[in-house]
C-alpha cells in the first residue's frame, strides 16, 4: 500500500467535467488502482489533502476557498497538475470577467427574472467572489497542464501511466485539443 | 468657429491631399482641442478617404483626440529626468489649484492635464506642452503663474514670454558648433567641385548617420541615387516639380527627409540645431538633393517642437527670396523645396520608415524591410532618410571636405558628436565631442560627482552602464549613442528608472507586431511584479525570458530595444534585482485581498474568511 | 543553374521576386504562420514565421528570398520562441475555444496545436473587447482578433469596399469598421464578400453555421495543420 502513488484531486471553479472524464478510463481504473492510492478527492471524499505526489487540478480559482484549496494542493502534492481549459485559462467561468462583479451579482441576486426577496448572499460560510476568475498558475506554480474541456480520458491515462512509469509525461498530437 | 470653415481653410493651407491628412488633423486638434466628429467627416469626404482611416490616425497619435481636451491642453513631460526633479509635484500642484483631475477634462472644458513622453528639455525641466507649446524650469512659482493665467482666461498669444523660454544650453563647442560659416558656402562649393566629387568627399569624410545606427552616409545617398524611380506620381511632389516653368526630369522622383523627430528621452541636441543651425541643416538637405537628384525635400519636425515652427519657416521663406532654395538655386539647373511636416506625438515616428509612413498620412507603422526607403520610400520613391545632425554634418564636409572631418574622432567614427547631457552633473546641456571622448571624460566636463549608481548612454533604447565601465569611449564601435547621456547619482532608485523607460516604450510601440504589442506590456507587468515586492526567483527568470523574446522577434528597433533597460541594468546590476525577491514561494502578480473588495462591500462582510493573504505564512 | 535557399539545410528553389515563405511553401516545407495568406500581399505583423536568415531572425512571410541564403526553420529555439509569441495572442485576446464556433477549424488553434501549446503560459489580460452582433448574416467578436488584418486586405483588395480598418496604438490597438454606426449592418458587408470568410480565428463568423461538422470531423480534428498547405 506504502509503496503505491499517491494522487489527490480536487475541482475548484470548475463544472466535474474534467473528473466524469477521468472516470472514462472505465476498466483501466483497475488497473490505475494498483499503481495509485487516492488521497484527498470526490472520489474518496476525504477532505484535506495528505502529503502526495500528484494533485490533480480541475477548474479555475473564482473566490476564496480556491484559494486556500489550491495553496493546499501546491503544498501537499510534489507535482501539480492543471486539468482541462478553466484551470489552465479560465474557460468558460472567465467569461464573466469582462463584467464587473457587482454586475454579475446584480444580474443574479438582484434584478433577475423570478427573484424574489432580492439579496445578495452573505453568509459567512459562503466564500467571498473574486473580481475575476483567475487560471491556476497565476496562483500558484504549475508543473504540467492537461488541455481540454474535457481533456479525454485517454489523456488521463497517457498522462499518469507516463508519471507512474518514470518517464517525462508526453501527449501526442491527436490527444492535444483545447475543446 | 465654424467646423466647415475651419476644415476648408485647412485644406486650402495644406492641400485636398491624403499626404496631409496629419497636418489638417494637427489644426483641427489646435482649433478645437479634440477632433470633431462632423471634421472627419467633411475631411473624409474632401479628401476622399474613409472616415475610419481618420479616426485610426486620431487613435494613433497622442497629440490627437477624438474626445474634448481642455481650451488649455497641457501635458507634463514624464521622462524620467523631469520625475527626478519634482514633475510629479508640478502636476499635483497643477490639478489640486485648477480643480481638475489627471487625464480627465474639468467640467467648463477649460483645462484638462495629463503626462507625455519626453519633451527633449531634460536640461531645463521640469517642463511640459500648453497647447503645444513649449514651457521650461517649471517652478512652483511659474506653476503659480501659469494658473493665475489660466484662470483669468489669458489667451496664450499675451503670456508672458518668459514662460515659453527655451535656453540654447551650449556647453561645449566643437567643429560643428565653431563652424564659421557663410550661407550658400556649402551649395558653392558643391557646384564648384562637382557633385560626384562632393559625394567623394562625403566618403572619405567617412561620416556616418548621428540618430544612432551609425550607416555610412555617403553609401546611403549613393544608393539613393543609383536607384530607378518606381513611385506613384500623383502630384504629391509640390511646386516645384508641379510647375510648368521648371525643367520636370526624371531626378525629381528623388526625395530628401530631413529626421528632426528627436524622440529619444533625454535627447535635445536637434533642438539646439534646428535653433541655431537650421541654414547649416538645410544646406545639408540641398547638398543632398543636389547629389542624388532631388527636388523636393521635408523635414520631420516632431509635434513637440511645434515651437521652433514658425522661425524654420521664416528661415525656408528666407532662402527661397536668397535663391538658396527654389528654382535654379544660385543660378543652376538645379531645383529643390522644402516642405517641413509637423509630428503629433509618438516616438516611433523617429524610424525611418514609420516616418516615411507618417509622412504620408498614415499611422506611423514600420515597414518590412527591404525594401528599403534608398529604394523605396515616400510615396515609394527612392528617399534619404538622415538625422539633422547629420545634415549639418553633411553640409560641413561639403564646405570643407572630407580629410577636414575625417581628421577628428575615431577611425570608425569620424568627426564629433552632440551629446545632450542630463541628470545628475552641475552643468546639463548639450556638449560637442570629438568621438572617442571617454565617459569619464565627460563627467568631468559636465561636474558630475563619480559616485554614480550609473549612466543611461544612448537614451532607454541604448545602454546603462556602471562605474567600471568609465573609460569606454563614445564611439559607434564602442558606446553608440544617438546623443541622450542621462547621469544618476548613488542615491537614485534603480528601479524607478527602469519601470520609467518600460513604461515608456509600452507605451509608444505602435502594437504592429505581437512580440512588441504584447510583450510590453507582459514586460511592464513583470516588471511591476517585481519593483512592488511581489516577485520571486521564477519571477526574474521570466522577466529576463520576456526581454529576449521581444528583442530576438520584434519588428523594428523600438521592440528589437524595448528590452534593453530591463536586460542592460539585470546583466551590470543583478543584486538589486535579487534583493528586491521574496525569499520564498510564488506570489500572484495581481491584488488577492483588494480582489475580494467587490465581494465584501457588496455583502458587508469583515470576517477573517473575507481576507485573503498574498502568500501563505 | 536555378536560384536556390536552404531551409534546415534542404535546398529550395526560388524564382526572383518570391519570398522566403513562398519558396518554402512550394517546396511543401511548413514555417508557422497567421497573417500570411498566399492570395494576398503579406503583412508581417504576427511574427509566427519568424525564421534565422544567415543569423539574423526576419519574418518569412515578408523577406525575399535570395541566392545564397542559409534560413533556420524547425529548430528548438525558433518553435519555443514561436510557441511563446502565439501563447502572447492567447493571452491578449479571449479565446474560449470551448464556447467558440470556430474550433476545429481555427488556424490560431491549429497553430497551437503546432507549436504544442498546453497552457497560456502568461497571465492573461481578461480585456473585454466589443462584440458586434448588428449583421444579419456575420457576426464580429473582437474578443477573438488577433490583428493578422486578413479581413483589412481582403475588403480592400478583392471586395473593393474599405469595410475594416486597424485603429489604436500599442496594446490599445483595435479593429474598427468604416460605417455611419461602426457596426456592421450598415458597413455594406455582404456574406459572400472575400473578407467574410478570411479570418483566421473566430473573430468573423458566418451566423448560423456554427457546429454544422461534427467534432471529429472539423478541418483539424484529424490532420495538423503543417499537413494542409494547399489551404493556407
Amino acid at each position: 500500500m506504502s509503496s503505491k502513488i499517491r494522487v489527490a484531486t480536487t475541482s475548484l471553479a470548475g463544472c466535474f467535467g474534467c473528473h466524469m472524464s477521468f472516470l472514462d478510463i472505465d476498466e483501466r481504473f483497475a488497473d490505475l488502482v494498483e499503481l495509485v492510492e487516492f488521497n484527498r478527492s470526490p472520489i474518496t471524499d476525504i477532505k484535506e489533502c495528505a502529503e502526495s505526489d500528484i494533485g490533480l487540478v480541475e477548474g479555475g480559482v473564482c473566490n476564496a476557498e480556491n484559494v486556500h484549496v489550491l495553496r493546499e494542493f501546491r503544498n501537499k502534492c510534489k507535482i501539480l497538475v492543471a486539468v482541462g481549459a478553466c484551470a489552465i485559462n479560465g474557460g468558460l467561468p472567465a467569461m464573466r470577467n469582462h463584467l464587473p462583479l457587482q454586475a454579475c451579482l446584480d444580474a443574479v441576486y438582484l434584478d433577475g427574472t423570478g427573484v424574489t426577496n432580492p439579496q445578495i448572499p452573505n453568509d459567512p460560510e459562503l466564500p467571498l467572489l473574486l473580481e475575476q476568475v483567475h487560471p491556476i498558475h497565476e496562483i500558484v506554480n504549475i508543473d504540467y497542464s492537461l488541455p481540454g474541456c474535457p481533456p479525454s480520458a485517454d489523456v488521463f491515462w497517457k498522462f499518469l501511466t507516463d508519471l507512474i512509469a518514470g518517464r517525462e509525461p508526453t501527449l501526442p498530437a491527436e490527444l492535444v485539443h483545447y475543446d | 468657429m465654424n467646423i466647415e470653415t475651419v476644415v476648408n481653410s485647412l485644406i486650402q493651407a495644406h492641400g485636398a491631399k491624403a499626404t496631409q491628412l496629419l497636418q489638417i488633423l494637427n489644426g483641427l486638434q489646435a482649433q478645437f482641442h479634440h477632433i470633431p466628429e462632423d471634421a472627419i467627416t467633411l475631411v473624409a469626404e474632401q479628401l476622399r478617404i474613409s472616415p475610419a482611416h481618420i479616426v485610426s490616425l486620431i487613435e494613433f497619435y497622442s497629440f490627437l483626440s477624438i474626445t474634448p481636451r481642455g481650451d488649455y491642453e497641457i501635458l507634463i513631460s514624464d521622462s524620467i529626468t523631469d520625475r527626478m526633479i519634482g514633475n510629479r509635484d508640478i502636476i499635483d500642484q497643477l490639478c489640486n489649484r485648477l480643480g481638475v483631475e489627471q487625464g480627465v477634462l474639468r467640467d467648463d472644458g477649460r483645462v484638462s492635464i495629463n503626462t507625455t513622453s519626453c519633451t527633449g528639455m531634460c536640461d531645463q525641466g521640469p517642463a511640459g506642452l500648453i497647447n503645444g507649446l513649449t514651457i521650461t524650469q517649471l517652478t512652483s512659482d511659474r506653476i503659480d503663474e501659469i494658473i493665475k493665467l489660466i484662470e483669468a482666461s489669458v489667451p496664450l498669444e499675451r503670456w508672458p514670454e518668459h514662460l515659453f523660454a527655451v535656453s540654447d544650453n551650449v556647453q561645449q563647442r566643437g567643429l560643428l558648433l565653431e563652424n564659421d560659416y557663410t550661407k550658400g558656402d556649402a551649395i558653392r562649393a558643391t557646384f564648384e567641385r562637382g557633385r560626384e566629387k562632393t559625394l567623394d568627399e562625403l566618403t572619405s569624410s567617412a561620416l556616418r548617420g548621428r540618430g544612432g545606427a551609425g550607416f555610412k552616409t555617403a553609401m546611403k545617398w549613393h544608393f539613393c541615387h543609383e536607384s530607378y524611380t518606381t513611385g506613384d506620381t500623383d502630384g504629391d511632389l509640390g511646386l516645384i516639380c508641379d510647375s510648368p516653368s521648371n525643367h520636370v526630369t526624371a531626378d525629381c522622383d528623388r526625395i530628401v527627409v530631413c529626421n528632426a523627430d528627436e524622440g529619444e528621452p533625454g535627447t535635445f541636441k536637434d533642438r539646439l540645431l534646428l535653433t541655431t543651425h537650421a541654414h547649416q541643416l538645410i544646406e545639408g538637405m540641398t547638398v543632398c538633393a543636389a547629389i542624388i537628384g532631388s527636388c523636393k525635400g521635408y523635414i520631420y519636425l516632431r509635434g513637440e517642437y511645434r515651437y521652433l515652427l514658425d522661425a524654420l519657416e521664416a528661415m525656408l521663406a528666407e532662402r527661397r527670396e536668397q535663391n538658396l532654395l527654389g528654382d535654379n538655386i544660385l543660378g543652376e539647373q538645379f531645383h529643390f523645396d522644402v516642405e517641413i511636416r509637423l509630428g503629433a506625438g509618438a516616438y516611433i515616428c523617429g524610424e525611418e520608415s514609420a516616418l516615411i509612413e507618417s509622412l504620408e498620412g498614415n499611422r506611423g507603422i514600420p515597414r518590412n524591410r527591404p525594401p528599403f526607403p534608398v529604394t523605396n520610400g515616400y510615396l515609394n520613391k527612392p528617399t534619404v532618410v538622415n538625422n539633422v545632425e547629420t545634415f549639418v554634418c553633411a553640409a560641413a564636409i561639403a564646405e570643407k571636405g572630407g580629410s577636414w572631418f575625417a581628421q577628428y574622432g575615431t577611425e570608425q567614427s569620424t568627426g564629433s558628436k552632440l551629446l545632450s547631457v542630463s541628470g545628475d552633473c552641475a552643468r546639463p546641456g548639450i556638449y560637442e565631442f570629438t568621438f572617442g571622448i571617454s565617459v569619464h571624460e565627460i563627467l568631468d566636463r559636465c561636474g558630475a560627482d563619480l559616485d554614480l549608481l550609473g549612466i543611461q548612454v544612448g537614451g532607454p533604447s541604448g545602454t546603462f552602464i556602471t562605474a567600471d565601465e568609465f573609460e569606454r569611449k563614445i564611439a559607434f564601435e564602442d558606446l553608440a549613442t544617438g546623443g541622450s547621456f542621462i547621469i544618476f547619482n548613488s542615491s537614485r532608485n534603480l528601479f524607478d528608472i527602469v519601470q520609467n523607460f518600460t513604461h515608456f516604450f509600452s507605451h509608444e510601440s505602435c502594437g504592429f507586431c505581437t512580440p512588441c504589442r504584447v510583450g510590453t506590456t507582459l514586460l511592464t507587468r513583470q516588471f511591476d511584479k517585481i519593483h512592488a515586492g511581489h516577485g520571486s526567483a521564477g519571477d526574474l527568470v521570466e522577466l529576463e525570458e520576456i526581454g529576449k523574446i521581444i528583442q530576438a522577434a520584434s519588428h523594428c528597433g523600438l521592440g528589437q530595444t524595448a528590452a534593453n533597460p530591463i536586460l542592460t541594468t539585470l546583466a551590470r546590476l543583478p543584486n538589486l534585482y535579487h534583493m528586491q525577491l521574496k525569499q520564498i514561494g510564488f506570489e500572484p502578480g495581481f491584488d488577492l485581498d483588494s480582489s475580494l473588495d467587490t465581494a465584501r462591500r457588496l455583502t458587508a462582510r469583515d470576517d477573517l474568511d473575507a481576507h485573503l493573504k498574498q502568500r501563505e505564512q | 543553374m536555378e536560384q536556390h535557399i536552404t531551409i534546415d539545410g534542404v535546398i529550395v528553389p526560388f524564382k526572383p521576386g518570391e519570398t522566403i515563405m513562398q519558396a518554402a511553401s512550394a517546396a511543401n516545407i511548413y514555417i508557422p504562420h497567421l497573417c500570411h495568406h498566399p492570395e494576398f500581399k503579406p503583412h508581417g505583423s504576427c511574427k509566427l514565421c519568424t525564421v534565422n536568415v544567415n543569423g539574423r531572425n526576419c519574418s518569412a512571410c515578408t523577406f525575399p528570398a535570395e541566392f545564397g541564403q542559409q534560413v533556420l526553420n524547425q529548430t528548438d529555439e525558433l518553435n519555443k520562441l514561436r510557441l511563446r509569441i502565439i501563447q502572447m495572442l492567447f493571452v491578449e485576446g479571449n479565446h474560449l475555444c470551448p464556447a467558440c464556433e470556430k474550433s476545429g477549424n481555427c488556424k490560431l488553434q491549429a497553430t497551437a496545436y503546432q507549436l504544442g501549446m498546453l497552457d497560456s503560459h502568461f497571465p492573461h489580460f481578461y480585456k473585454a473587447h466589443e462584440v458586434d452582433s448588428s449583421h444579419p448574416d456575420l457576426m464580429l467578436d473582437r474578443n477573438r482578433c488577433i490583428f493578422c488584418t486578413l479581413c483589412v486586405r481582403a475588403s480592400r483588395d478583392v471586395d473593393g469596399k474599405e469595410i475594416f480598418e486597424i485603429s489604436g496604438r500599442g496594446i490599445n490597438k483595435h479593429l474598427v469598421v468604416n460605417s455611419p454606426s461602426g457596426k456592421l449592418h450598415d458597413s455594406g458587408m455582404e456574406m459572400d464578400d472575400r473578407a467574410a470568410d478570411i479570418c483566421p480565428t473566430g473573430a468573423l463568423l458566418v451566423k448560423r453555421q456554427g457546429f454544422s461538422v461534427p467534432i471529429g470531423k472539423r478541418t483539424f480534428d484529424n490532420h495538423e495543420i503543417s499537413e494542409d498547405l494547399d489551404e493556407q
